[in-house]
């Protein structure tokens, strides 16, 4: 059934009480009711004790659940907001209890495997066809088609502090983008419309890696100049890469790209930026990881495109590095100076 | 030795009751409902043309065809209409400013009606009957003939059969059971002119109503052509009319019939594919229609009457050869080449030609397999024997939700674009997986291939101009490959993702030989020969065509 609900009083759903998730569930509960899902009994429970989540107070509008098939039957618009790890399988669990008449919009910035890695070998490489943006894992796994992404500078603490912002939601349908600006709109949070779903997507992901890097910059102290070579390095090896993906580069001059990567790459907000600071300050990856409250999408993107660089063979230095870095087979100092001696050709070079 | 047939019941054995034949019945009332419906349509469009505008252009346009491209099935009084036409619109701005509008309009209406009446197709019952029996019988007889059944007898044998020779493969009794539970649209590839014969013939063998379908309008420039066709139910198309008025009738046509419940046929490749390829992009237009009309029923249903379903069935026609190959891979590269503009020609002239044709294809031909696939809702999610439409994981869902928001079927042309958009990748992905790989198809890929490796350098045009010498391979080294390649496409078969003839599965020189002596065999020239213990190319082109076919299945790494 569909719910009752009128079109001034949705009830939204979202999912994954993590930093993003909870300043999402609370832009959105000025104007909706909304379901926060919550994974365990346990955490659902705290929440409603302390009435905060992700150190955010909670909007009395959010109802917290901690079970997906309340989600799927009362909100017709439902947010996923997890770690890419869990996201595939989260999905198949929400399966059951989607319509085609749902529109999932996700704010989600990784990338999902699927290929058990004993099958990835030299003959047989990891390629496009084994990874998967979340808006591929909602499609494949769910009825749903009217799917989409947000992605922006959204630094959580800054929006739970009520500053103004931006957000790009993107989708294929129109429906979707409108959808996603009644519903999040507000005098101090802007929301801009795209049609490059894939674009858009690979923006928030492929930045992570870049804010890690600019983290193991600031980290080593190197000043303003070098933290913004390096963002712009970083912005042209973010684009060679996302065409090699199957995205253009348009979309990485937009909020989502550049604007996102700036935030993300000057900001101890973030947790991608705090892995690299961290590793420059001689902490080892498998501490770092184990000591953060949240995950770190950076790391496994890393990874991942370090692979599939290969594959395709995109020469991607800043990448490269990094992986050296989190597989402990460079310091940090090193690769500032390899980094240093990387010859260049042409200072930018985008290809149409 | 005869193999057991398997003959088909008519699904509903009274002609009468099927819809198409109520719209004949009705034709008058149905070409004023479809004009008056893309009248309403034109005119709450918000395009970027003002309608003086696109009556302006349209008028223009229809005024140069007459006059450069007429052809005999128009009629007589073309020119003199759009003569009147572009007069009306000329005295109408000098009417008062509130009476132009409706004058504009009035003569969109006038267009409209003519459009519409052209396009309408003339079913009758009765020819209907007629052309079953001439289809079947005749042709059947003139198998018998041509295959040496010899003397008189041979009118009468029953020896040979047209089943024989066409193969039905794929899912008939899925098809036949979705004609009874909705209204079935059937969207084959397009190779050749003869495929809307041999669709005809499949629709009636396996005891389904007749279909509608749009037929190029250049076949009916012959009379007994145009009698088949209309018997067939065939409305007309008109490529040589692509303006937007003409455009938005013809899709009314089509989604007002499917509404009403008529099985549709459709090209969605829109004309033969000319470079031999299975169809990649298709035309979204006419596909679009069938979204619409869906959620048109969804719209106007009542408890007490609930909608009718619409079901897509994708379906491959396999042959050793097409005998346009020549006339079409030249078209491609013309096409593809520098030349960018190309004339829609009346190539199919003379009785004589088209009857040479099919004697040569219903004598001559080598074996012709037409698979039909399994039938997909109007977003391609598979259909169950009752017509319900599954998820990727098997789970029932309801296609109306596909409309839904908030809770009530909303209409959204950019979401319906969409939809058509990923409608039509799945007939492509289907598409695929029900095409049949003849041995000729191989070995025209493999040669084709072998001659590309070998010449890495060369761009397509230059490997086409290749001297007869470099043309030349080693039938062991052809063999060599070609059997690498055979591997892949069973290992693909296996996956479900291609379907194979069964003389694939004997061993490489038997299907090699199979292969080579049917591929193009009744060209001029032969694209592919043996001799002795060397492979000759006759023609690249044509090798390029029949290669084509083998496209789209990530084969060339394999080589």
């Amino acid at each position: 059934m569909v719910s009752k609900t009128t079109s001034n009083h949705k009830t939204v759903g979202v999912i994954g009480a993590g930093s993003f998730g909870t300043a999402i569930a609370n832009i959105l509960a000025e104007k909706n009711h909304v379901i926060l899902y919550v994974r365990t009994k346990e955490r659902a429970e705290e929440i409603k004790a302390t009435g905060k989540s992700a150190d955010q107070e909670l909007n009395p509008n959010i109802e917290i659940s901690n079970d997906l098939e309340t989600i799927g039957n009362r909100c017709e618009v439902i947010f996923p907001i997890i770690p890419s790890a869990n996201f595939r399988s989260m999905i198949k669990d929400l399966s059951p209890f989607l319509k085609p008449y749902h529109i999932l919009i996700h704010g989600t910035k990784g990338f999902d495997i699927n290929v058990s890695r004993s099958k990835i070998n030299s003959r047989n490489k990891l390629s496009r066809e084994h990874i998967r943006t979340m808006s591929e894992v909602i499609l494949e796994e769910t009825s749903v088609v009217r799917v989409g992404c947000l992605a922006g500078p959204n630094l959580a603490k800054e929006i739970s502090q009520h500053k103004p912002a931006a957000t790009v939601v993107a989708s294929r349908f129109e429906e979707v983008i409108k959808t996603g600006q009644s519903l999040l709109k507000s005098d101090r949070f802007l929301i801009y419309g795209s049609q490059d779903l894939i674009g858009i997507e690979l923006c928030g992901i492929l930045k992570n890696i870049i804010a890690v890097g600019a983290g193991t910059v600031a980290g080593l102290e190197l000043g303003e100049n070098s933290r913004s070579l390096f963002i712009s390095r970083g912005l042209v090896e973010m684009v060679h890469i996302g065409k090699a993906l199957g995205g253009n580069a348009q979309a990485f001059l937009g909020l989502a790209g550049v604007g996102d990567l700036i935030a993300t790459s000057t900001s101890g907000l973030s947790r991608n930026y705090t892995v690299g600071y961290r590793l420059a300050k001689g902490e080892s990856i498998g501490h770092i990881i184990e000591s953060m409250e949240e995950v770190a999408e950076g790391v496994k993107t890393i990874e991942i495109i370090h692979e599939l660089a290969q594959t395709y063979q995109v020469r991607c230095p800043i990448t490269e590095t990094l992986f050296r870095i989190i597989k402990e087979e460079m310091t940090v100092d090193d690769a500032h100076k390899y980094l240093m001696k990387f010859p260049f050709r042409a200072e930018i070079e985008i290809p149409d | 030795m005869r193999k057991q047939k398997t003959r088909y019941s008519e699904i509903i054995p009274r002609k009468k009751q099927w819809p198409i034949v109520q719209l004949a019945r009705d034709r008058k009332s149905f070409i004023q409902e479809v004009a008056n419906e893309s009248f309403d349509t034109l005119k709450s469009l918000n395009s970027k043309k003002s309608l003086r505008e696109e009556l302006e252009t349209t008028i223009h346009r229809e005024k140069l065809r007459v006059k450069n491209n007429p052809w005999r099935v128009d009629p007589k009084d073309d020119k003199k209409f759009w003569q009147e036409m572009q007069s009306r619109l000329a005295e109408s701005q000098n009417l008062a400013p509130d009476k132009v509008k409706a004058e504009e309009e009035a003569i969109l209406k006038t267009i409209l009606d003519r459009y519409c009446e052209e396009i309408a197709g003339n079913f009758k019952k009765t020819s209907y009957r007629f052309t079953k029996t001439i289809v079947t019988f005749g042709f059947a007889r003139l198998l018998n003939a041509a295959r040496g059944v010899k003397g008189i007898r041979s009118l009468f044998s029953r020896q040979l059969d047209l089943d024989d020779k066409i193969h039905v493969k794929g899912e008939p009794e899925h098809i036949r059971s979705l004609a009874k539970k909705g209204t079935v649209v059937m969207v084959p590839t397009h190779f050749s002119n003869l495929d809307s014969i041999l669709i005809g013939w499949v629709i009636q063998h396996l005891g389904l109503p007749a279909f509608i379908y749009g037929a190029g309008l250049n076949l009916f420039n012959l009379k007994i052509f145009a009698y088949f066709m209309n018997s067939l139910g065939a409305y007309k198309v008109d490529r040589r009319k692509r303006n937007p008025i003409y455009l938005e009738a013809l899709k009314t046509y089509s989604s007002l019939a499917i509404r009403r419940g008529c099985h549709s046929l459709f090209f969605p490749g829109g004309t033969r594919s000319r470079s031999g390829q299975i169809e990649k992009a298709l035309k979204l237009g006419l596909l679009g229609t069938t979204i619409e009309a869906q959620r048109i029923l969804y719209e106007n249903e009542t408890p007490e009457e609930p909608a009718g379903k619409i079901f897509i069935v994708p379906v491959v026609i396999n042959y050793h050869f097409t005998l346009e190959a020549p006339a079409l891979i030249n078209d491609h590269l013309r096409r593809t080449g520098q030349e960018r503009y190309y004339r829609e020609r009346d190539e199919f002239t003379t009785s004589y030609k088209i009857s040479s044709f099919l004697f040569k294809f219903f004598t001559k031909g080598s074996d012709i397999s037409v698979s039909i696939g399994r039938g997909l809702d109007i977003l391609g999610n598979y259909v169950d024997q009752e017509g319900n439409s599954l998820d990727s994981s098997g789970k029932i869902i309801d296609p109306r939700d596909y409309f839904r928001r908030n809770g009530s079927i909303t209409v959204d042309e950019q979401r319906e674009e969409e939809y058509v958009r990923i409608l039509g990748k799945r007939i492509v992905t289907e598409f695929h997986k029900y095409n049949r790989v003849f041995a000729s198809h191989l070995v025209a890929f493999t040669a084709f291939k072998y001659i590309e490796r070998k010449n890495p350098k060369l761009d397509l045009y230059s490997l086409l101009r290749l001297p007869e010498e470099d043309l030349v391979i080693d039938y062991e080294d052809f063999k060599k490959a070609y059997k690498k390649l055979k591997k892949k496409i069973l290992k693909l078969h296996k996956k479900g993702e291609v379907d194979v003839a069964g003389h694939m599965l004997e061993k490489s020189d038997i299907s090699i030989e199979l292969g080579i002596s049917n591929v193009g065999m009744y060209h001029a020239r032969r694209p592919l020969i043996k001799k002795g213990d060397k492979i000759i190319i006759q023609s690249m082109s044509t090798l390029y065509y029949y290669h084509n076919r083998m496209d789209g299945y990530g084969l060339e790494n394999h080589i």
